[in-house]
């Protein structure tokens, strides 16, 4: 009862968006790498803008012009704005493609997990691009969808097909949707929370002595917005995406009441989406304890986050359990 | 979970040390295991503990890879076993984990209640004397009196009266003191922390009450027959340590139909996937109460009360006539075969104890879709009936050799010697739905008269899982009630300078608070737009 045509419209949008991201990605990088400082001292001594402000009329310290954004043209930053757009709509296209064509949500393997993460990863990256200047993150975001997209038209890829009974249910859309779109918003932390370790070694060696910088360093550097708030980012991305976990917890046990028997099993699947609720817990404990540094509770966040790939592609293919539906 | 303080008394190391007597050794275990510090450092490792139950097999999920382990790890298995690796939800050091956790948690939970109890009844407190200390502050001047400006704040802060696109992070508590005031909000912070701690403890219980009370019952029922809700009903009854046997609910089921339905169409991985399995019960919730036809899918368990009826497993259950020599009807019945395979060739044992002399026993396959694999020997190449068939050898001897208990899907060959051929072969039959076979010897016959299914019922009572459900969503909702309400102290301070009023403002947050100097300017603006400045 499948409609072959239309699965492969499906995986022609998938490749059409993976093109598009791939020239996205080389746009956001030339981007950064314009980012070259035309004058050491200034990115030396500048400050987080949401410090300043509330007191400007008073005693605003001498800080130069917020950023160097404003001088150097961006035009490769918006053609990369534009063409990951476009990109999310393609996955949306996409998505939508692939469940027409099964006549269920495409939420049943892991091919069709890996290309609505990606969508929901691009999607929620959008989004705050709408609110806030992120482009200093796009190609930390499009690098790793277009890893998943790649990975998922190759390795993982399924044919369109009908769902085993089990999975036959309105908690299917309920449980994986939120999985995977609070899997999205780990992921982008994860990128935010590694650019905010690079960075805070960055402003330790600019602290330390800037002239030893080498140009990439330096670069990097001022391209990315300081330690601090990245750290911020990321912390406030983990605040919303912990909930949607725990939330996918409870809907799985809900759901594997109904299926299984009762609400928990220790299936390997169950054991491992407890232990990244674990790993992300502790993070959240580690942020508010006195006595750990935003950094070590930041290891913890990267500790969740290889959890989590484990969950998708070790347990999914190795471990045998009831959730072995990768379809492979 | 308290945090170390700082210490604030004088060095004491040259002075002698009192001694902790036993009491104050307690009380230092009991700040160490309730330290926020130990807290990560379990939560850790109760991560890390679960993670062996995912790569090795368990006995409660699955015994027989367990053993299937053991037999091929003969050096390390039972290295494995004795460390609990099989059993490691249920192992005791994987208990201490979690049990320490809990007292952990409790030992967190009830000072801090205590604490926030105190803190929600008390007045925030007075303004400090220097805002422009405090990490976000702002000031203007404008030309309204100070206690009109004071009011327009209490205004503002005290009620919802929020302007404009003002997002002044709820209602504040206030304190006038003369020329300041100090506001605070936020107090569902800590609130939906404790919240979401506490309902963790519910959770906890709720477990511990399933698990205490909770029975699981598991019985295979082939189409047409039906079983009621007693013990000796069951294949397997698995009984909390405190569950009354005798008072199980009395009701009864009976499959009439099972419709299964596998995947034709698609070819690779997914071909012979399973689609879809109902059910059509009749079904009553005791003796005497009326029959209900009700059907009983996969996601869509029956209830009876708090006892659920979960459709598991599926598999055939040829029928078979075994006759003795003169005809005589020895056996004929439907018997439950056990699928290995994804394509259904199954296992299972018939056992003819009314044959004589000697008892007869057949053990071998049954194959919904035969064919012969050179290595395998007989297969099946499709999970649904295309082409049935049984693979059977034969058996004489005493089926129950000194009674005991013994699986019904297997047959105990110590006290059995297999039929041969007259090539001296050991017998194989092969046997189609109508198909008849004569025994050598003189034993009888054996007609294959075709094949029903049947269903694997599971059968939960669960009297914590309403208590567990309830546990976590309050626990979800205190969970983002502590990481999105923001703790924040709000401090204003006006002084009259010739004719006109200098307000100060300056705010405090617990933990990060990006939106703090916003806030506080957007006050600043406001108090100057309703005192007329602008």
């Amino acid at each position: 009862m499948t409609n072959e045509a239309l699965a492969q419209y499906a995986n022609l949008a998938v490749y059409s968006a993976m093109a598009v991201f791939t020239i996205a990605m080389i746009a956001f990088a030339v981007d950064l790498a314009g980012a070259v400082p035309t004058r050491l001292a200034a990115s030396e001594i500048r400050k987080e803008p949401a410090l300043v402000g509330a007191d400007s009329s008073v005693d605003a310290p001498a800080l130069p012009p917020p950023t160097d954004d404003a001088e150097r043209s961006r035009k490769a930053a918006g053609i990369a704005m534009m063409l990951t757009r476009l990109g999310a709509l393609l996955l949306i296209a996409a998505a939508a493609m692939r469940g027409l064509s099964v006549h269920r949500p495409p939420l049943g393997n892991m091919f069709e997990f890996a290309v609505v993460g990606s969508m929901f990863v691009v999607i929620v990256f959008v989004a705050i691009s709408l609110r806030r200047d992120v482009r200093w993150l796009g190609l930390f975001v499009i690098g790793p969808v277009l890893l998943t997209l790649g990975l998922a038209i190759t390795v993982f890829y399924t044919d369109a097909s009908e769902l085993l009974p089990s999975l036959k249910s309105v908690w299917l859309v309920i449980h994986v949707t939120v999985a995977t779109f609070s899997v999205a918003l780990f992921t982008i932390a994860f990128s935010v929370t590694i650019l905010h370790l690079v960075q805070s070694w960055l402003e330790e060696q600019v602290a330390h002595d800037p002239t030893a910088m080498s140009r990439l360093r330096t670069i990097v550097n001022t391209a990315l917005p300081p330690a601090r708030s990245l750290d911020r980012t990321a912390y406030g991305i983990h605040a919303v995406a912990f909930p949607l976990w725990t939330f996918t917890l409870i809907a799985g046990a809900i759901w594997a009441e109904q299926a299984w028997g009762h609400y928990w099993n220790w299936d390997p699947k169950e054991v491992w989406t407890f232990v990244i609720w674990v790993i992300y817990a502790a993070y959240l404990h580690a942020r508010a304890t006195t006595g750990w540094s935003a950094r070590s509770a930041n290891y913890l966040a990267l500790a969740g986050f290889g959890a989590i790939l484990v969950n998708y592609m070790v347990v999914n293919v190795f471990f045998v359990g009831q959730h072995s539906y990768s379809g492979m | 979970m308290t945090q170390n303080r700082m210490d604030t008394r004088p060095d004491e190391s040259d002075v002698t040390q009192p001694t902790l007597g036993p009491v104050g050794m307690l009380r230092w275990a009991w700040r160490q295991l309730t330290s926020m510090r130990t807290a990560l450092f379990l939560l850790l490792l109760l991560a890390i503990g679960a993670v062996p139950g995912s790569i090795w097999p368990q006995r409660n999920i699955d015994a027989a890879r367990v053993a299937d382990y053991l037999s091929r790890h003969r050096g390390t298995g039972p290295w494995l076993d004795r460390l609990g690796f099989f059993d490691v939800y249920s192992s005791p050091w994987f208990a201490a984990i979690y049990l320490l956790l809990f007292v952990s948690l409790v030992g967190c939970v009830v000072p801090r209640s205590k604490l926030h109890w105190r803190a929600m009844r008390a007045q925030p407190p007075r303004a400090p004397r220097r805002l422009e200390r405090l990490t976000e502050h702002g000031q203007i001047e404008v030309d309204a009196a100070p206690e009109d400006v004071l009011a327009v704040a209490r205004d503002v802060l005290g009620g919802r009266k929020v302007l404009g696109e003002h997002r002044l992070g709820g209602r504040y508590r206030l304190r006038s003191d003369g020329l300041s005031l100090s506001a605070e909000s936020g107090y569902l912070r800590e609130t939906g922390n404790l919240v979401f701690h506490t309902a963790l403890i519910v959770v906890i219980v709720a477990i511990a009450v399933g698990h205490l009370f909770g029975w699981r019952g598991d019985r295979i029922l082939v189409t047409g027959k039906s079983f009621s809700n007693t013990i000796s009903a069951y294949d397997t009854f698995d009984p909390g340590p405190w569950v009354d046997t005798e008072g199980l609910s009395p009701f009864s089921v009976a499959v009439d139909k099972l419709d299964v339905t596998f995947e034709e169409h698609s070819g690779g991985a997914q071909r012979g996937a399973p689609r879809d399995f109902t059910a059509y019960t009749r079904t009553q919730a005791s003796p005497g109460a009326p029959e209900i036809s009700q059907i009983l899918k996969v996601n869509g368990p029956l209830t009876f009360g708090g006892t659920s009826v979960f459709l598991l497993g599926n598999g055939y259950a040829p029928v078979i006539t075994v006759r003795d020599a003169h005809g005589q009807v020895l056996m004929h019945e439907a018997t439950p075969f056990l699928p290995q395979d994804a394509n259904y060739k199954s296992v299972g044992a018939i056992k003819v104890s009314a044959a004589s002399p000697k008892q007869l026993g057949l053990f071998g396959f049954f194959l919904p879709s035969e064919y012969f694999d050179k290595d395998a020997g007989p297969s099946s190449f499709f999970p649904d009936l295309k082409n049935p068939a049984l693979a059977l050898g034969v058996y004489e001897g005493d089926l129950y050799p000194q009674g005991r208990p013994q699986s019904v899907y297997t047959l105990s060959t110590e006290k059995m010697t297999q039929l041969r051929n007259a090539k001296g072969d050991p017998l194989r039959l092969l046997l189609k739905p109508g198909q008849s076979t004569k025994l050598p010897g003189g034993r009888g016959s054996i007609t294959f008269d075709g094949v029903q299914r049947w269903a694997g019922l599971s059968i939960r009572y669960d009297p914590g899982k309403v208590l567990a459900l309830g546990g976590a969503v309050a626990a979800l909702a205190g969970l983002i009630a502590s990481l999105m309400i923001r703790r924040r102290r709000v401090f204003i301070r006006v002084r009259p300078v010739g004719g006109r009023t200098v307000v100060s403002i300056g705010g405090l947050a617990k933990g990060d608070d990006p939106g703090l100097g916003a806030t506080i300017e957007d006050l600043l603006s406001t108090i100057a737009h309703r005192t007329g400045t602008v």
